[in-house]
């Protein structure tokens, strides 16, 4: 019992936590309007799509790497699956735009594999690299535009609910979407797969300590090329789901989120150099990302200190745990030396 | 014995490095179809003008990029820090020199405003750099974190909006040309280069980057204060970066939080094709600035060709990036291999 209480104060996510009650308790005094129904549920309508690139982002953290490209992949994957769909015409059910949107992306997510699993270089540049060459295949090679009509069974997807809840006072209603079932099987799948396969095993492995995993036995560029392939197949799942949800496409409306997924993710103590980190942690981290955004309107900060305090909160959040790291080592160090 | 220049140690180093011959040898073959492709566009001087009033902007931040990634680290937070501190020199300009001032309080108005620019960017240098330093955040994470607050507060001064309405004296100054032909964002860019040039080749402080890069841990133990080191060196990536925001505001006459928004990838693209290496520890101005003329001379010649759409600009960007970085992988495993066929190692 003692064993399990301190492995939880000392865990990170403990940490996020509180600060995620003591800043809904905040907003809560302040504006009277955060524990009302509407408003949770908005919060985990809002979940949906980052929490699912944050899986994503989280398994690459992982792994000692870092994707900045999964909006951009993401963006190309879903634009190509919907101007495919609705220039033949597309009338079946949804099924279709899931499985097509899901082998490009995974076909796109092997592109950066192909890289990420033979070069020493890191991965942030070659991400970097592929981010450019899909959104320039979108915008340019593809001449994306606005696609106002997707295919019926999309939208009705999109807008289909699991329930709605009411606001009695304000009368606001809220519905959840059927997409955050997507989000829990997806959490469900990789906390599977990184906890008891091989294959998760070997991610945590080859980002402690990359030699090492490879003398232990791991294919490290198996894992790797892998590892990028799903990540790709997750983050166009995270894309499609958007498409569906707005009702439209618009090509470029992902571009720019890497930050804030990655912010969320490492917030939530996935440690930036690999090797450790937990589903919790990103899914508690997402929330405090979103919870911060969602209520800046509801205390009344004009969005401009949006980027701001997305800028505060990643410096700050990185720096504690990199504080904390930083720290163990020197402890380490002292016992050493 | 008398030498020629070309016999001279750092020119025989030069020749014998395969990445600048190679470098070299891309920007002839440019130059040469650019030549043929375009003839006329070639022999215009407008041509080349316009090039060199372009390029620095990108430029002066590479520049301070390559000094972040030799160290092993890396800065991609010049953009919001040159968007922010030209939108500082914007607001003082504006509020020190109204519209109707006379020409000395504009003068000194647009001085204050430079160094106010130049300032504010060695502090958002300094903060970057202590938090990589001190800290101890990983400075990809550092400047990504950063470049969102910069640029945050960018917005928060503007509103989004963008400032304009500059006194016209700086645009004159700034973008315009000396003895009437060479555009004065270029000389800029020329002694910049030239100044970091001889911080990198003939002070400690250059020796010791390249040290700490190679090997962080040696570095550290062999007595340097690499606390310090890094905290200048990312110091002079935010003064390099307010020096391309100030030449933005000079070139587009007005200042906006999101600016040069593809100067990021841009950036780091130069500094990588220049034969910096990512993990630090080697790399050569020559390289880097061979790099921009490339790029500079790669982008104006997609220009002339309208067919090509702007879109494809992304694309080509990310392709060389991701061709480069292979053709070194591929080259760095063949010296290996030709390294340990000396030693007689088996592979």
């Amino acid at each position: 019992m003692d064993h399990y209480i301190q492995k939880l104060t000392r865990s990170n996510e403990l940490y996020v936590f509180g600060v995620i009650v003591a800043l809904s308790i905040l907003i809560q005094v302040r504006s009277g309007q955060f524990f009302t129904a509407n408003n949770l549920v908005d919060l985990a309508n809002a979940m949906v799509v980052p929490g699912l690139f944050g899986v994503g982002a989280y398994m690459v953290i992982v792994s000692g790497g870092i994707d900045v490209s999964f909006p951009a992949l993401a963006s190309l994957a879903v634009y190509a699956t919907t101007r495919y769909l609705v220039d033949t015409g597309y009338t079946g059910s949804v099924v279709l735009p899931f499985a097509m949107v899901m082998v490009l992306g995974g076909v796109l997510g092997a592109f950066n594999g192909l890289f990420t699993s033979r070069l020493t270089v890191p991965t942030l540049i070659i991400t970097l690299g592929t981010a450019n060459v899909f959104s320039g295949v979108m915008q340019g090679a593809l001449g994306s535009v606005q696609i106002p009509n997707i295919p019926e069974s999309m939208a009705s997807f999109g807008s289909a609910t699991l329930f709605v809840a009411k606001n009695p006072t304000t009368g606001l209603t809220s519905s959840m979407p059927v997409s955050f079932v997507i989000l829990v099987a997806v959490v469900a799948i990789v906390f599977f797969v990184m906890r008891f396969t091989m294959f998760g095993r070997g991610i945590y492995a080859v980002g402690g300590d990359e030699s090492a995993a490879a003398r232990a036995g791991f294919k490290v560029r198996w894992i790797k090329f892998w590892l990028y392939v799903i990540v790709g197949v997750i983050a166009s799942l995270a894309g499609l789901v958007r498409t569906t949800m707005m009702g439209q496409m618009h090509p470029t409306n992902l571009l720019g989120m890497e930050m804030m997924v990655i912010a969320a993710v490492v917030l939530g103590g996935t440690a930036i150099t690999g090797g450790t980190g937990s589903l919790t942690g990103v899914m508690l981290g997402t929330l405090l990302i979103v919870t911060v955004e969602n209520s800046m309107i509801l205390v009344g900060i004009p969005t401009f200190w949006q980027q701001f305090s997305l800028g505060l909160l990643i410096i700050v959040g990185t720096g504690i745990s990199a504080h904390q790291v930083a720290r163990s080592g020197n402890g380490l160090r002292a016992v050493l030396g | 014995m008398q030498t020629s220049i070309l016999d001279s140690k750092p020119m025989r180093d030069l020749r014998r490095d395969t990445h600048i011959t190679r470098l070299l040898i891309i920007l002839g073959a440019l130059l040469l179809l650019f030549a043929v492709v375009k003839t006329e566009g070639f022999l215009n001087l407008r041509t080349w003008q316009s090039m060199a009033i372009q390029f620095p902007e990108f430029g002066l931040m590479a520049l301070g990029v390559m000094l972040t990634m030799i160290t092993g680290g890396i800065d991609l937070s010049v953009v919001g820090i040159a968007n922010m501190t030209s939108i500082g020199a914007a607001v003082v300009m504006l509020s020190l020199a109204p519209k109707g001032a006379d020409t000395g309080t504009v003068t000194i108005a647009i001085a204050v405003a430079m160094v106010t620019a130049l300032v504010a960017g060695t502090a958002a240098g300094a903060l970057n750099g202590f938090l990589v330093a001190k800290i101890k955040i990983p400075p990809i994470l550092v400047t990504l974190g950063s470049f969102e607050l910069f640029t945050g507060i960018a917005i928060l001064i503007t509103g989004g909006k963008p400032k304009s309405g500059l006194p016209p004296q700086y645009g004159a100054t700034f973008a315009g040309k000396l003895f009437g032909v060479i555009p004065v964002q270029v000389v800029v860019f020329a002694v910049a280069a030239v100044l970091i040039g001889i911080l990198m080749s003939r002070t400690t402080f250059g020796t010791k980057i390249y040290m700490l890069g190679t090997n962080a841990k040696a570095a550290q133990f062999s007595g340097l204060n690499t606390t310090s080191l890094l905290v200048r060196t990312y110091m002079v990536s935010g003064l390099y970066a307010s020096l391309a925001g100030l030449v933005m505001l000079a070139n587009y006459n007005s200042a906006k939080a999101d600016y040069g928004s593809t100067y990021t990838l841009l950036t780091v693209l130069i500094v990588v094709l220049g034969g910096v290496n990512p993990n630090g520890g080697t790399g050569r101005l020559f390289g880097v600035v061979l790099a921009i003329a490339i790029l500079q001379i790669l982008s104006s010649g997609l220009n002339m060709f309208p067919a090509i759409s702007n879109f494809y600009r992304p694309l080509i960007w990310g392709g060389v990036l991701l061709a480069v970085i292979t053709a070194n992988h591929l080259s760095g495993k063949r010296s290996h291999h030709r390294i340990s066929k000396r030693k007689g190692q088996p592979q």
